[in-house]
């Protein structure tokens, strides 16, 4: 993939003083949904004000498709960001807000007033537009920000907490559009604490340790990499006792338990390619009946607590 | 991309003039601004109700060119500049505002020139009626003979002097303050300096009076102060500087200091303290 068509972080360190924000980054970010998954202090929001420019790195190079984020004339047509920081300037209306900023892209009165109604009714806040921002709840605050961030239809949308203060209703929208973006071909990099909604909506994760990036890629290539944790194997079939003694004779299987209905085995094995040779003979030795096969632990909860593990419990 | 630009700077002088001006946090800038003005009319009317002055025309336009160099040089204008200069990157910082502007395709030198000229217009019009006014009720009560000063002597020629010389001092401040604002996390010690090292103009060897905006400020004014005693001993006396010098002068450092501001802002980082 072509230089211009990624987000490319080579080498890149930023310090606040002696204290790490991120050290030694080597990331290229390709199209689609990404997630930044870590603790708090990870580094996740020093990456994303890193990207848009906001922090300057200490060393390393930053590119984003092609723009270098110390050119904010180029790089800011290009970009979207939904920060975390909950202000905005004091007076304006949800219209106003992203109509002011938006001649600031140099479009016309006309251009800037259909952009600007259009973003709010995309996020749902088309009724509350002539509402001044500060009397809008904390959801309609997240939202007219999230409406701020693409009304100028950037490639690249990045989104830092983006589903806090949204109510469930909200939050599905709000997935359905970052999948959305995604699909079309634009960069979405979200940060998220709520791993399940991650798992729903990303292409790809990077998990973040203490200003490290601890793994990267799609969730289940990063899971397959962690080699020292048994992959887990969850088997539904009509005699799952049979398997389970089968299994037993085997060195890679870790661990086997029945349980749910009593048509489920939950099997650890350290070699899942053997394991599935096995099953294969197991299904044609003893008439066995399978009704599913499917990973148990290739979700980013998983490799989450695998990579990151009690230091992130918190989250 | 000239066409771009003067829209950009439209648009930031637009929303920092919404923020600026009649801002709650500005209060005491507005006092500041009022304080002579009321001074002057209690001057007027308490005056008016005596049968003679116990004063002459030509002590009042001493007395206010005295007021005009404390009072408004050295204090209003100077702490008025202070208050809405260095509040126009630093307040951004403190409100957790800045980065949308950050975030726009906005050449931040423009963004440094948009923020400046919006506190200019606000200083400017909150300084220029305060001294045309405290000038014109301050010998108000002289009626007739005031009248005639204003038209047919020296008066309005001064009161041109003095808003040339408020104008000066807004953007002379107000690109000091407008740097001191970006480069300062606590823009209040940078002023403090400042502010002493202006305060000590009239006791510096010439050549150091001249490293300040005081001196061309002052050289600018119609009407000469004189030191009172003990002051008198301490100052030391000085050629002041001329129209052709000191105008110049002054909108030269006041521009240097807007091209450092816009290198300052390019090199900006969004760090809220978090």
């Amino acid at each position: 993939m072509s230089p211009k068509q990624t987000i490319a972080f080579e080498n890149v360190s930023r310090f606040y003083g002696e204290v790490l924000g991120v050290n030694r980054v080597n990331l290229t970010v390709p199209p689609g949904v990404t997630s930044l998954v870590g603790p708090n202090g990870a580094g996740k929001t020093t990456l994303m004000n890193l990207m848009t420019g906001l922090l300057h790195p200490t060393e390393g190079e930053i590119r984003v498709l092609g723009v270098s984020p110390q050119d904010p004339e180029r790089l800011c047509r290009l970009v979207g960001y939904c920060t975390q920081f909950d202000a905005f300037p004091k007076g304006l209306t949800g219209y106003k807000f992203l109509y002011a900023f938006l001649r600031m892209h140099g479009m016309s009165h006309a251009e800037c007033d259909q952009r600007a109604k259009r973003s709010l009714e995309l996020v749902g806040l088309s009724e509350a537009a002539n509402r001044l921002v500060g009397a809008y709840s904390k959801g309609m605050r997240q939202r007219v920000k999230l409406a701020q961030a693409i009304a100028h239809d950037p490639q690249v949308v990045i989104l830092d907490e983006p589903l806090n203060g949204l109510d469930p209703m909200a939050r599905a929208e709000a997935i359905a559009l970052f999948r959305q973006w995604g699909e079309q071909g634009r960069h979405v990099i979200v940060s998220s604490h709520i791993l399940h909604e991650v798992d729903r909506i990303s292409d790809q994760v990077i998990l973040l340790s203490q200003g490290y990036v601890v793994a990267e890629g799609a969730i289940q290539g990063v899971r397959s990499e962690v080699k020292d944790q048994p992959m887990q194997i969850l088997v539904r079939c009509d005699r799952p006792a049979v398997l389970a003694a089968r299994l037993f004779d085997q060195n890679h299987i870790v661990e086997a338990r029945i349980h749910g209905d009593g048509k489920n085995l939950l099997l650890s094995t350290k070699d899942a390619d053997s394991f599935y040779l096995l099953l294969n003979r197991v299904i044609l030795d003893s008439g066995l009946q399978v009704e599913s096969v499917a990973p148990a632990d290739d979700d980013v909860n998983s490799v989450y607590q695998y990579l990151i593990g009690a230091e992130g419990s918190a989250v | 991309m000239t066409h771009l630009w003067i829209r950009q700077i439209a648009g930031v002088l637009r929303l920092e003039l919404k923020r600026t001006a009649f801002s709650k946090r500005g209060w005491w800038i507005y006092c500041l601004a009022a304080a002579p003005v009321i001074v002057a009319l209690l001057h007027w009317l308490l005056q008016s109700n005596r049968h003679s002055a116990r004063h002459s025309l030509g002590e009042d336009s001493v007395v206010f060119a005295g007021m005009f160099l404390v009072f408004f040089l050295r204090g209003s204008i100077f702490f008025g500049c202070m208050g809405i200069f260095t509040s126009l990157f630093r307040g951004e910082m403190l409100e957790k505002t800045l980065h949308y502007y950050f975030m726009t395709p906005l050449r931040r030198e423009l963004l440094a020139a948009g923020k400046y000229l919006a506190g200019l217009t606000v200083a400017l019009m909150l300084f220029l009626p305060s001294v045309a006014a405290t000038f014109l009720l301050l010998g108000r009560h002289f009626g007739a003979a005031w009248t005639d000063y204003l038209v047919h002597g020296p008066g309005l020629g001064q009161l041109g002097s003095y808003l040339l010389v408020t104008a000066l001092g807004c953007i002379g401040y107000g690109a000091v303050f407008l740097v001191c604002g970006l480069i300062y996390k606590n823009p209040m010690i940078p002023a403090a300096v400042v502010w002493v090292w202006e305060a000590l103009n009239p006791f510096l060897p010439a050549l150091l009076k001249k490293i300040s905006v005081i001196f061309y400020l002052k050289s600018l004014c119609p009407v000469e102060v004189p030191a009172e005693p003990p002051f008198s001993l301490m100052v030391i006396e000085t050629d002041p500087a001329s129209a052709w010098v000191a105008i110049p002068g002054l909108l030269a450092v006041a521009a240097l200091l807007l091209i450092y501001a816009g290198i300052s802002a390019r090199q900006a980082e969004i760090s809220y303290g978090e």
